[in-house]
């Protein structure tokens, strides 16, 4: 029996298996990242916005829409792929992958996969939310699209690997709840980090989520906190870390395959 | 050519090694059933074979092919049902065993998900939840998912481990019907009833280590004794001359004669009566007793694993 160099069925079968499991838990998996988006909306955009003057020329509504996005998208990206590997672990049917005729880049590429298209589904929902309470401009829409994508993909990637690690549901929450989200919410998604004195201002430049921010923004506005070759080396940087542990886990198998 | 080529394959998890180079050989349409207490290692070689598991050291061929450098090959011939039942419970029968099928990168073959479900009589649970079946459709779900591509090699890691009297034979009866369209399958068990049911070789486990590989009948007929039991009408004090240098004893206060049988044909069954008769012994009523693989198996593991299996 000859074997196929690339096992594409087997790779639409985990990213179909996925994408039904999103199906099953849409509520989980869709409606509430749009409600809690809207809710932000509503409370920073429209209530407190309201009384506040332009960010960098920019209305503070429209401002804080990258940001929203950008929160969505990096905590949505980790949720998926890490409960993705996870939930196999746990229930032990991660055997059948492992003895699937699949590579490493094939369970990858279905997982990750799944995981980005969710957040990339996920986020552009959340655009056409934010129309309804402010009026988006997308200044360079490609750019967008890029920072949509490689954001959704390194983040699914580094959620990957958390879902690998994780040995609890416990472990499975801490880094998007003790690590992402602070970092995101000090990472100039409702401000602009010139908005802070120059202390802070410096010890933010140290905050990861600055410079996705930063790059989304300025696809959206012509403008942003940091460079846009910064904040795409950035996210060139984040990505080849991932895929780098991740070729160590599949050499070592570990937390995988004993 | 084996199907299955395994040669002095060794795990070890840190400082505790739980293979010590394993050779074996597995034959083209055998069953081959691998015995061994808690914690012989039968799993860990099974999970080898399969892939779940990464060795040390050592070689494992398929079909001739290494199941590192061609594990696309060797892992499309290959169906594994673990232990454990292990399955998405929200998933359905239909879309579970289907996608086990994709994953081994087989095209989609309605028909033969739709023979395998009737076969394993889980045709009418088709479109219901894992979570709504009972633990021995799981189990049949399992089998359904490890068939679902059509593998050449089929292992059975404890398979009716837990299961009921009729699902047990229900699934002696798939494992023969496989074998007759030429599957090879390799089942690790505790029950030797299943491995004397079912297997044509056996191997035991022990510590780490293949102590035995046999063919069944031939281990039975090397290592099984047959004894004798003769009820006497009146009790010995002492066993007859008459059958002295004979590998017989009295028992039971003198009432019972036992006798290990011999393969030496001047000294069977009808010869030790006629001895007895000649004697003036009177025989009240006789049974012979064989040993049964569970007993060899104890033998050769030692009691403390023989009480586990």
């Amino acid at each position: 029996m000859s074997a196929p160099r690339f096992n594409l069925r087997g790779v639409a079968a985990i990213f179909a298996a996925e994408m039904a499991r999103t199906r099953r838990t849409l509520l989980q998996s869709v409606v509430t990242p749009v409600l809690t988006t809207a809710l932000y909306f509503v409370v920073f955009g429209s209530a407190i916005g309201s009384h506040m003057r332009e960010v960098g020329g920019v209305a503070y509504g429209a401002f804080i829409v990258p940001g929203l996005i950008m929160l969505s998208l990096l905590t949505q990206s980790i949720a998926n792929a890490s409960i993705g590997i996870y939930f196999p672990k746990f229930t032990g049917t991660v055997y059948e992958i492992l003895t699937a005729p699949l590579s490493a880049i094939e369970i990858v590429v279905g997982y990750v996969g799944a995981a980005a298209a969710k957040s990339i589904v996920i986020g552009l929902i959340i655009l056409s939310t934010a129309a309804f309470f402010t009026p988006l401009q997308i200044d360079h829409p490609a750019m967008m699209a890029l920072f949509l994508v490689l954001t959704s993909v390194a983040f699914s990637l580094f959620g990957f690997i958390i879902g690998i690690w994780a040995k609890t549901f416990e472990q499975l929450n801490f880094v998007p709840a003790l690590v992402i989200t602070p970092l995101t919410f000090l990472g100039g998604a409702f401000y602009s980090i010139d908005m802070l004195p120059p202390f802070w201002r410096t010890v933010s430049l140290f905050n990861p989520v600055v410079y996705l921010v930063s790059g989304f923004r300025w696809s959206f506005h012509g403008s942003g906190d940091v460079s846009l070759a910064a904040s795409l080396g950035f996210m060139t940087l984040v990505i080849a870390l991932c895929l780098g542990l991740l070729i160590w886990i599949f050499r070592t198998g570990y937390r995988l395959k004993p | 050519m084996p199907i299955i080529s395994i040669a002095s394959v060794a795990k070890s998890y840190g400082g505790f090694t739980a293979l010590h180079d394993i050779d074996l050989e597995i034959e083209r349409g055998e069953i081959f059933a691998l015995l061994g207490p808690n914690g012989a290692g039968k799993t860990t070689l099974i999970s080898i074979v399969c892939g779940a598991v990464s060795m040390s050291r050592g070689n494992v061929r398929v079909d001739g092919a290494d199941i590192l450098r061609d594990y696309r090959v060797t892992r499309r011939k290959i169906g594994l049902v673990p232990q454990e039942i292990a399955l998405d419970i929200f998933a359905t029968v239909w879309s579970t065993v289907s996608f086990s099928r994709s994953l081994f990168g087989r095209p989609k073959d309605n028909a033969h998900i739709e023979r395998l479900l009737r076969d394993l009589a889980l045709w009418e649970k088709r479109d219901a939840k894992i979570i709504e079946l009972s633990g021995g459709m799981k189990r049949r779900v399992m089998i359904a998912k490890a068939l679902a591509h059509e593998p050449d090699i089929l292992f059975l890691d404890e398979p009716t481990a837990g299961v009921d009297v009729e699902l047990r034979r229900d699934m002696w009866g798939l494992v023969r019907r496989l074998r007759e369209n030429g599957v090879t399958i390799i089942l690790t068990t505790h029950y030797i009833e299943e491995a004397e049911e079912m297997a044509d070789r056996v191997g035991f486990m022990k510590g780490g280590r293949l102590v035995l590989v046999e063919e069944k009948t031939a281990l039975m007929r090397k290592l099984g004794n047959r004894r004798l039991v003769l009820t006497l009408a009146e009790p010995l004090r002492a066993l007859p001359a008459a059958l002295e240098g004979w590998h017989a004893e009295l028992e039971d206060g003198g009432r019972r004669i036992a006798y290990a049988m011999s393969e030496d044909a001047e000294k069977g069954a009808a010869q030790i009566i006629q001895r007895l008769g000649e004697a003036g012994v009177h025989i009240k009523d006789m049974a012979m007793n064989e040993s049964s693989l569970e007993q060899i198996f104890v033998d050769l593991v030692g009691s403390d694993a023989g009480s586990q299996a």
